[in-house]
């Protein structure tokens, strides 16, 4: 560390005894004053859409906004209902979310044993290929994609949104990779002398050991498919194969739509809802999902 | 991820040089196995990635509509992209103002939120929360909501500054402001950012601080020569992460405007621009929108080389 100014411990500890006590308390409140502040900022959006949900139409024009619903109107949500086929729309999100995660929790564990476990030629040359991947934008790969996909007919259908799923994903892998590594090899070796195969040993023993990775990389699978935009845009163009995040976007552009902010927003409400259930419950992990790309390093 | 570069580096040297025929039967037969683990994905990035990667670079020189066979036009699309769209130019200014804006937005307000929940407040646990919940709502959902707050006339970021005067701002429909309204929005995601920050924070050991008292540092000299320097690794990824991810920038932009970049393409942004010319024209230009994403992708590499190379003057690493 650099040269700091030097002050005697005795001036400091004076500084101390004379700093009034209330200077103190008063720093604290402007702290708890400053959160409070921060956290309205960031609860508005979700509290506003919690609110406008509810309230009457004409009480979304006006300006002054007004906070608080003058009646509470649950009817909104079935009014909404009313110009979107809600039902299939879930069915759907439902089934691509569900199906990607298996996928990818399945492959990028049996890939990250891979990579954390075994010697081979060029392991590290493409454990560097599967981070450099990370970097690559997504505009540039979207293009051959698609038309691979229209050449094959799965244009129209959910198999481009689940089939990469299966291959592993590089980020994915990485976190289960860092998790298998800190699990010390002796208990592998007990396991072997005790005459477990390797897939054995993988299955019966490390899957195990690495269930709170494989939660982190759950909880980020559900998010990325639930909340996909693109993806289903480009791919699903039948209507009876829409996605929650299509049908959401296409219920707020409907014509006479504009302004109907009480119905956008119960809509938006139903959409959020299942995420914000998964995150209470999984808040730790969310958070661990964040941090790991920073310090697992 | 990034700071991992550099520790995976020498953990994985054991494997470097090996040829296949050196090796024993006994890591022969391990060799085999680790690559039936590995074979997904081989399979996935050889697909998904690799190729498509370099077919998008053979696109870039052709015309190509989908229905027909495409048809070299050498370095015509590259040059009409530079000469002779003005969209082109358009749409890369307002992904620069993006990328400087919400990266100074992410990195600033991140780290100060990390460091207030760092001066050991009560109720950690719960402003992490209500500071990060934005973060999990999906992006169509608060896209609308945000579209909601930014309403020129009846929306809630209006009412909140006439607190402060300022008369009322129609942020999305005109020009002026509607990149700004981006930019005030993308605040919204900064817990990721701070969460990240904030265990960087927890991870510098209170030794540090305690010695730097007794030295008499104040707050900002601590702050100063303790703090920041210790968490550059941190700012270093968190500036890589929000600087690739800031280049993309699409779909908020995309609802909110119904993909046509409005208000007169002041909120064009370059990904929109590359997805034009794939899926909104007609008929499809898939060469030129595949030069389009092969110069993002150069842009994208080339700053990324930058922080990378320069990370070596500014990034401390404690071991």
């Amino acid at each position: 560390m650099a040269t700091l100014q030097t002050k005697t411990p005795s001036q400091d500890y004076r500084q101390d005894v004379f700093m009034p006590k209330l200077t103190k308390i008063v720093g604290r409140a402007l702290i708890y004053l400053l959160l409070v502040a921060l956290s309205l900022w960031f609860i508005a959006p979700l509290g506003w859409m919690f609110l406008t949900s509810f309230m009457p139409l004409e009480q979304v024009g006006v300006f002054p906004p007004e906070l608080i619903p003058r009646q509470w109107q649950p009817e909104n949500y079935s009014e909404a209902l009313k110009f979107w086929d809600f039902g299939t729309t879930l069915r759907n999100t439902v089934f691509i979310t569900v199906v990607s995660l298996i996928g990818h929790v399945g492959s990028s564990t049996i890939v990250a044993y891979g990579f954390a476990r075994f010697r081979f030629p060029f392991r590290d040359a493409l454990f560097l290929l599967l981070l450099a991947t990370l970097m690559l934008p997504f505009a540039v790969l979207l293009i051959p994609v698609y038309i691979a996909y229209n050449e094959i007919g799965w244009v129209n259908t959910f198999w481009p949104l689940i089939a990469p799923a299966y291959f592993g994903q590089a980020f994915y892998i990485f976190i289960c990779r860092q998790f298998f590594l800190g699990i010390p090899q002796d208990l592998i070796d007990a396991a072997k002398i005790d005459g477990a195969g390797e897939f054995t040993i993988f299955t019966r023993l490390m899957i195990p050991l690495a269930k709170p990775a494989i939660i982190v990389i759950a909880i980020l699978s559900f998010q990325s498919s639930w909340n996909d935009f693109l993806g289903p845009l480009i791919y699903l163009k039948n209507d009876s194969l829409h996605t929650l995040a299509i049908g959401l976007y296409k219920f707020q552009g409907l014509p006479g739509q504009g302004g109907i902010y009480n119905q956008q927003m119960a809509a938006s409400i139903m959409m959020v809802l299942p995420v914000l259930i998964v995150f209470f419950i999984f808040q730790k992990q969310f958070i661990q999902g964040a941090n790991i790309s920073g310090l697992k390093g | 991820m990034a700071t991992a570069f550099g520790s995976q580096l020498t953990e994985l040297k054991n494997t470097t040089g090996e040829r296949w025929r050196d090796l024993s039967p006994m890591r022969k037969r391990e060799a085999r196995i680790g690559l039936m683990f590995i074979a997904p994905w081989m399979i996935g990035v050889l697909f998904f990635s690799l190729a498509p990667f370099l077919v998008s670079f053979f696109l870039s020189f052709t015309k190509y509509n989908i229905v027909e066979p495409p048809t070299w036009v050498g370095t015509k699309n590259y040059i009409e992209i530079f000469t002779a769209d003005p969209l082109f130019w358009k749409s890369l200014g307002n992904t620069a103002i993006y990328v400087v804006g919400s990266v100074t937005i992410r990195i600033f307000l991140g780290f100060g939120l990390a460091l207030l929940l760092n001066l050991k407040v009560r109720f950690l646990g719960l402003w992490r929360t209500l500071f990060y919940i934005p973060s999990v709502v999906p992006l169509v959902a608060l896209s609308i909501v945000w579209l909601y707050l930014l309403n020129g006339r009846v929306g809630l970021l209006n009412w909140f500054l006439s607190f402060f005067g300022i008369e009322r701002i129609r942020w999305m429909t005109s020009p002026d402001y509607a990149m700004i309204g981006l930019l005030i929005m993308s605040t919204t995601w900064v817990g990721v950012t701070m969460v990240i920050f904030l265990a960087g924070l927890q991870g510098i050991p209170e030794d540090y601080y305690d010695a730097a008292k007794i030295d008499g540092a104040n707050v900002f000299q601590r702050l100063w020569r303790i703090t920041i320097p210790l968490m550059t690794p941190t700012i270093y990824l968190n500036v890589l992460i929000n600087i690739i991810n800031a280049f993309q920038v699409f779909t908020q932009v995309f609802i909110m405007t119904n993909g046509t970049g409005d208000p007169r393409d002041a909120t064009r942004v370059y990904v929109l621009h590359i997805f034009d010319h794939a899926f909104q024209y007609l008929p499809p230009e898939m060469g030129y929108s595949s030069a389009l994403a092969w110069i993002l992708f150069m842009i994208i590499f080339v700053f990324t080389a930058i922080i990378v190379a320069s990370s070596r003057r500014w990034v401390f690493y404690q071991n």
